[in-house]
This record gives C-alpha cells, structure tokens and sequence, in this order.
C-alpha cells in the first residue's frame, strides 16, 4: 500500500459542499412538510398517507443522489453499481419475507390456535 | 447479600457449570493440553518472542492465510471427531443399547459439528486460502486494508475460542446449528448453551464481514497495471461473487442473532408466539442468509477449480465469459431461493411454486461452470497430480448431491424428505464434495507457493481415496436411510426399522474418512522431513499460468519486487509460451528498475480488539455485565488510539529492495 500525495481539488470541494447544504435543506423541507400536513389532517387520510409515501421517495432520491452523490465519480461507477445491487436485494428480501409471512398468516393462524398460544404464555 | 454480590462479580458462572461425563472430559483434556504442550514447547525453544512478531501482529495477509489454515485444521478435527461421535452413536444405540452418550449431550454434539464445520472450518479454509492467494494474483503486494485484515482474523479466533470454551464451562447450544426458536428461545433453553451459540457467531460474524469488504475493494482496486476486470483470473472473480454475498447476507444474520437475543436477555417478543412475535420470521430472516451462505463458501472452491482445471489440462479456461456470468447469476438468485430450506412450514402454493423453481433454475448456472471444466479438460494435455484428483472426486460427488438437490426443490418431494437423512446426505455431498474438496485442491496446488517445496504426491493419493471411499460410503446409506424415514439428529431407534445396518455401514464409511484425514496428516509431516527433495527450485512447480506462479517461492514477503504490468488473461503462461500467444506477454523493461516499498508496520491492536470482543461475548453469554461493559469499552477505545496512529507504514528502500530480490532469484535460480 502506498501513500498517494492528497491532491485538494478546490472546485470539487465547493460542490461538494454546495450540495451537501442543498441536500440538507431539502431534507429539512421534506420532513417538515410531512409532519405538517399530517398534524393538521390536511386531506383524508388516504391522500395523506400517499403523499408521506410521495415525501419519503423524494427524500431517498434527494439524500442518496445529494450526499450519497450516486452517478457523480468517474467511470467506472462502482458506488453506483454496488448501490443498485443493494436496492436489488433488500427489494428481494423485504418484499419476498412480507408475501412469505402474510400467505402463511393467511394460510395458518386460526383464532382458537393463537388463544392457545397466549394461554401457553401466559399472557 | 452474598449472592448479589457473587451475580455483580461472575454473573451465572458456577463450578457445577464444570462437566463430568467421561467422553466430554476427554474432549476437555485434550483441548486443553493441546495448547499447553504448544506452549511448553515454545516456552523450551524460547520462540514466544518469534511467535509474536512474526505471526500474532503480522499485517501480512500470506501469514494471516497461514493462521487461518492452521485454525481451521484444527477446528476440522474437533468437528470431525464430533461427526465420529454422531455415527458411532448412531451406529450403537438402537434397541435396547442406548450408545455411548446421552441423548442432551448427543444434542450439543451435533449442534456444535454443524456450527463448527461451518463458520470455522469452511469460513476458515475460504478466508485463509483468499488471504493467502488473492493479493498475489492480482499483482498487489497486499490487501486493501491490511489492518482490517487482521482484525478480521481475530474476531474469527475469539469467536472460535468462545465456541471451544463452551465444552469446558457450561454447555453448548442443543438447538442444531441454526436455533431455531421455540426451542433456541429462553422458556425452553434456559442455559448458556444458546446463548455461547449466539455471541460466538455474532464475533466471527463481524469479522467475515469485514474481510468481504476488504476483499471487494482489493479486488476492485488493487490490480496491477493492465488487469482489467475481464483479465482477472477466475478465482478472483469468484472471490469478488463471494464477498458480495457476504457483505450483503451477513447483515440479516448480525441482525437475528441479535433479535434473538433481546428476546432471550431482555424478554422481547420477536419470535415467541406468545407476545405477537412469529418464530417462523426467524426461520425466514436465518435462511436469508443461509441460503447465500452456501453460495458464499462454494464459490471460492468454484474458482479454484478453474484454476486447477486450467492449469492441469495445459489449456485456457473454457467459456470464461460464461463462467463470469455464471458466477454473478449465482449471486443473484442465491438471493431469491432461500424458503425451500422451510417448505413445509406451510406456505400457499404459489409461494412454494415460486421458490421451488428459483431452486431449480439455480442449478443452471451451475451446470454451465461443471461443463466448463470438462470442456477445459476436453482435449488438454491433462497431469493428474493430487489438486486434480480432488477435482474428479469433486465432479462425481457434486453432481450427485446437486441432483438430490434439484430433487428436494420440488415441494411434494420436499415434503416427505425435509429434515431427513436424505437432506443431511445431500447437504454433506455439497459442502464436503464441493466445499471442502475444493479447499484441498487448492491447498495441495498452492502450498508449494508458501512453503517452498511440494506435498507427497503418493500419500496425497492415499488420503485422496480414503475420503472418496470413505465418504461415499458414510454418506450414500444415509440417502437410503432417509427414504426410509429416518430423521436428521436421531440418538435412538427401534430394531424393527432395520435402520442399523445401514447406519453400521455409514460409521465404517466414516473410519475410513479418519483414515484419509490420518493420511493427509502424515502426507504434510513427512514432506516436511523430505522437503529438500520435494523443494521448488523454480517458483512454477506446476507450470502455471497466473501471476503467482512469476515468483520466487516461497513467496518473498514483499510479493513483487517489481509490480507486473499485463496484458492477457493468463499473463505468466503467455510469458513463457509467446508462440501459443502471440503478442500477448508480460511487458517487462530490459533493465529491472526497483522503488521504495511501503508496508504496513506490525500491530497488536487487532489482536487487542477481539480479544475485548472476545470478553465482551463471554460477559454475555454469563451475564457479567461488568464484563460486558469492559469489553466494549475496551473495544471502542482500541479502535480510537488505532485510528489515531498515523505512524503505521515503513518503507523498504530501492536498494534493499533489489539486494533482497537478487538473494531471493539467486536461492531459487528463478530467471528474472
């Protein structure tokens, strides 16, 4: 492993920062623009939920792009790569364990068995 | 008073935790006096001092490989003897003989042979063979992150010590080697063996991930000079498959483990029926992992094979786009089978459909990476020396065992086998057949590059076919036995099953197997005696073709003098044969010109680290908080004063440099 001499790119660095405080911003505009529109029950609650859901994405498409700076470095695009990968998986596991565990609630709980179990539990 | 003082001070411990039973205390003395003769011995050659710098605080990833190796040796035969145990009991206690153990510590001796071979002998064989190799096929001179590296080794040993430590104090887990819950879960197991279980997987766990990481970015970025991805050889793109597997799979497994132990430490409700938990959540999350898992340690193996084949044929790789392709499909789907280990839980048919044909499609990949090697051998000028064998040995029993797979993925079938011995004789063909063989393939292929000289061919011969006998005898029984309706983790049966012959037959298959493992032993004892007719004087005893083999071995600690620059896929094959590969040769300049080399310095830090960690988990698994918080504050503060050390590298000067490699070229008579 060899020392590389640290070169400052100046430019970079502003940009860097620039999008930083922009992300952070948005992040802040995100969060408080949920939060109020959920405490003043600004819509019915279906409207709500989807536009907290709307709120969300936006938020993980600012931060990851902002600060993450996904597709900002040079080819080739690792961050990126490995980025997607993930988004890939975690898609595959929450998703393929919520159709697991709802098809077999669906499938195996009955009432008189969960009564069962909470008296075996004592609960 | 007394005994809130003696709970403060050391938690759950008792001296009645000590175990009596005869077989146990075996086992204990010879765990114990094995290190301590190791000790005396060091002690007599006065070599502690050497034992510390040269190896305990070595940043070098040849010796980390090493240590690895050498611990998963061990833990190979302490898990093997726990298989021996397994068959002779099964062998004996039917009718009205009961065997030689008890049925609580037949429980635990399962579960520890599982865990065991698993996370320290596979994990360990994998880990030692990439430190040992990867860098030096890459044309690097180290890994990424050569501290990490060392980190990584530790936790891996703590890990290891707290799972050995288990047979002298206390107990281990009596759940199997994944615990499942109810059974893993406080109401019902209310000793330490889970919790032992737990924190020694969690320790080797983080320190797996760390090294996947280290690994990718090696990979990533630490080739020489004109290997491009696409030049790579294939151990290392299979090595860059594994570790995204690891670096995406362990996780879920840090993560139920822990789940797991809120559950029993501080009465959360994660996977007890009772409070809203769902035990089958655990089931799901530990085969999210498992399932990659596999994958994880058997496609290190799939890469050596390629390595072996190609070299042993005398011929390019077959298919090597395929093969890259194959490997990545691997990784993704590897992904999206993981509930055909739980069919039987009781899922819809489109859930079971769905991952059932994942299952199936899985085995094409594979299949395409099996024909490769056989198109490689296809018209090659193939040497059957001892990596070869393991190989062959590898492709009948692999495809055996993949067949009984493909079997299993189809959840009628699954239904009548899960858990029985049919699925034990499957899983075994695959991690032994696959796993294993290929850690020893590459074992007898590299060492020469380590050690300096080559193993025993015919010993190796012997010990080749013992396992191969052996094994097909031990394990082939078991898919008739499974069909027969026996279970996995049986300690008794009636007579009238007419179980016992068969499982009489598969103990003897084991004999053998010890017989090969007797035989692997003498082969590496007595090359050592005859290592000076078996010395490498070459650097390339096998007529090689990747970078490792361009130099010196063993390998000198600096691995390049010179960092190569290539411009083909098998750079030192293309070097000495530049007819068969025109215009494909290592560019080196007339006149060698040497520079500094940057190393990094010794540490003890790594060591230090996991040895907090190390306490850490055995505070928890006792209940000794003050030893649980010593341990974790001792952790964060080591790695504080480690990331604040800014000295950590020294440098080689030029001149030294090149007064070493000319020592090096000279005792080897490698032309440079």
């Amino acid at each position: 492993m060899s020392k590389l001499p640290l070169t400052i790119n100046h430019d970079e660095n502003k940009l860097k920062l620039s999008s930083y405080i922009t992300g952070f911003g948005l992040s802040i505009l995100f969060t408080i623009s949920a939060y109020l529109l959920v405490i003043n029950h600004a819509a019915s609650r279906t409207v709500l939920i989807g536009l907290v859901i709307v709120f969300a994405i936006c938020q993980f498409i600012s931060q990851s792009f902002l600060f993450l700076h996904l597709g900002q470095e040079n080819k080739p695009r690792w961050r990126l790569t490995i980025f997607a990968f993930m988004l890939g998986v975690v898609i595959i596991i929450v998703f393929g364990s919520l159709w697991i565990m709802h098809n077999l609630k669906y499938r195996m709980t009955i009432p008189q068995e969960i009564r069962y179990m909470k008296s075996q539990d004592n609960l | 008073m007394i005994s809130y003082f003696a709970n403060f001070w050391i938690g759950k411990l008792s001296i009645h935790q000590v175990p009596t039973n005869p077989i146990t205390v075996g086992g204990i003395i010879i765990m114990v006096g094995l290190p301590l003769l190791i000790a005396a011995f060091l002690t007599y050659k006065k070599k502690w001092r050497w034992l510390y710098r040269e190896w305990l605080t070595t940043m070098d990833a040849k010796k980390i490989g090493i240590m690895y190796i050498i611990v998963a040796f061990l833990m190979l035969l302490r898990g093997g003897s726990d298989a021996a145990l397994i068959r002779v009991q099964q062998a004996t206690s039917v009718g009205s003989s009961h065997g030689i153990i008890s049925s609580s510590t037949f429980q635990q001796v399962f579960s520890a042979h599982g865990t065991i071979m698993i996370f320290f002998v596979a994990m360990g064989f994998m880990f030692g063979i990439i430190n040992l190799i990867l860098p030096v096929m890459l044309g690097s001179r180290d890994v990424a992150f050569p501290f990490m590296n060392s980190v990584s080794f530790w936790l891996f040993f703590g890990g290891m010590i707290l799972v050995n430590l288990s047979l002298i104090i206390g107990q281990f887990s009596n759940a199997g080697w994944l615990a499942y819950p109810p059974l893993s879960e406080l109401r019902y197991n209310p000793g330490v063996g889970i919790d032992y279980w737990i924190w020694s997987l969690q320790i080797a766990g983080i320190g797996s991930l760390m090294s996947g990481i280290n690994f990718i970015v090696t990979i990533l970025k630490h080739r020489c000079q004109g290997m491009t991805l696409m030049r790579m050889p294939m151990f290392a793109w299979s090595v860059l498959g594994s570790m995204s597997l690891v670096v995406f799979a362990f996780p879920i497994l840090t993560v139920t483990l822990a789940l797991l132990a809120l559950d029993r430490t501080i009465g959360t409700h994660f996977f007890t029926a009772g409070g809203g938990g769902n035990m089958m959540m655990y089931v799901n999350l530990i085969w999210a992992w498992g399932h990659p898992e596999v994958y994880i340690l058997v496609l290190p193996a799939f890469g050596i094979f390629s390595e072996v084949v190609s070299t042993f044929s005398q011929k390019r790789l077959f298919g090597y786009t395929s093969m890259v392709l194959a490997i990545w499909a691997i990784v993704l789907l590897s992904f999206t089978v993981w509930l055909h280990h739980f069919f039987t839980m009781g899922a819809g048919s489109n859930v079971n459909a769905f991952f059932g044909i994942m299952t199936m499609i899985i085995a094409v990949p594979t299949g395409v990476k099996l024909f490769n090697w056989i198109f490689t051998m296809y018209q090659g000028r193939i040497r059957l020396k001892n990596p070869m064998y393991w190989f062959l040995g590898f492709v009948v029993i692999f495809t055996i065992g993949g067949m009984a797979g493909v079997l299993m993925a189809i959840p009628p079938v699954d239904f009548q086998l899960h858990n029985s011995l049919f699925l034990v004789a499957h899983f075994h063909m695959m991690i032994v057949g696959g796993v294993l063989f290929g850690f020893f393939s590459g074992l007898l292929y590299w060492l020469p590059k380590i050690l300096g000289f080559r193993l025993n061919e015919r010993l190796g011969r012997y010990a080749f076919w013992c396992w191969i006998v052996g094994f097909l005898m031990a394990f082939v029984p078991l898919y008739i036995l499974g069909m027969m309706g026996a279970t996995r983790r049986l300690d008794h049966y009636q007579t009238s099953t007419g179980w016992h012959p068969l499982f009489v037959v598969a103990g003897i298959g084991v004999i053998i197997i010890a017989a090969g493992v007797a035989f692997q032993i003498l082969q590496i004892i007595y090359s050592l005696i005859t290592r000076h007719k078996l010395k490498d004087t070459t650097g390339d005893p096998w007529n090689g073709r990747t970078l490792e083999w361009s130099i010196p071995s063993p390998m000198p600690f600096y691995n390049f003098a010179i960092l190569p620059t290539v411009n083909s896929r098998d750079p030192w094959w293309a070097k000495k044969y530049p007819k068969e590969e025109p215009g494909l040769q290592i560019t080196n300049k007339e006149q060698p010109i040497y520079q500094d080399i940057v190393l990094p310095k010794n540490s003890s830090m790594g060591m230090l680290i996991a040895g907090f960690a190390f306490l850490f988990g055995f505070g928890a698994v006792w209940h000794i908080i003050w030893l649980v918080i010593a341990g974790l504050i001792g952790v964060i503060v080591s790695i504080i004063i480690r990331s604040t050390k800014e000295d950590t590298d020294y440098i080689i000067p030029a001149k030294e440099v090149e007064r070493l490699d000319k020592q090096y070229r000279l005792e080897q008579g490698v032309q440079s």
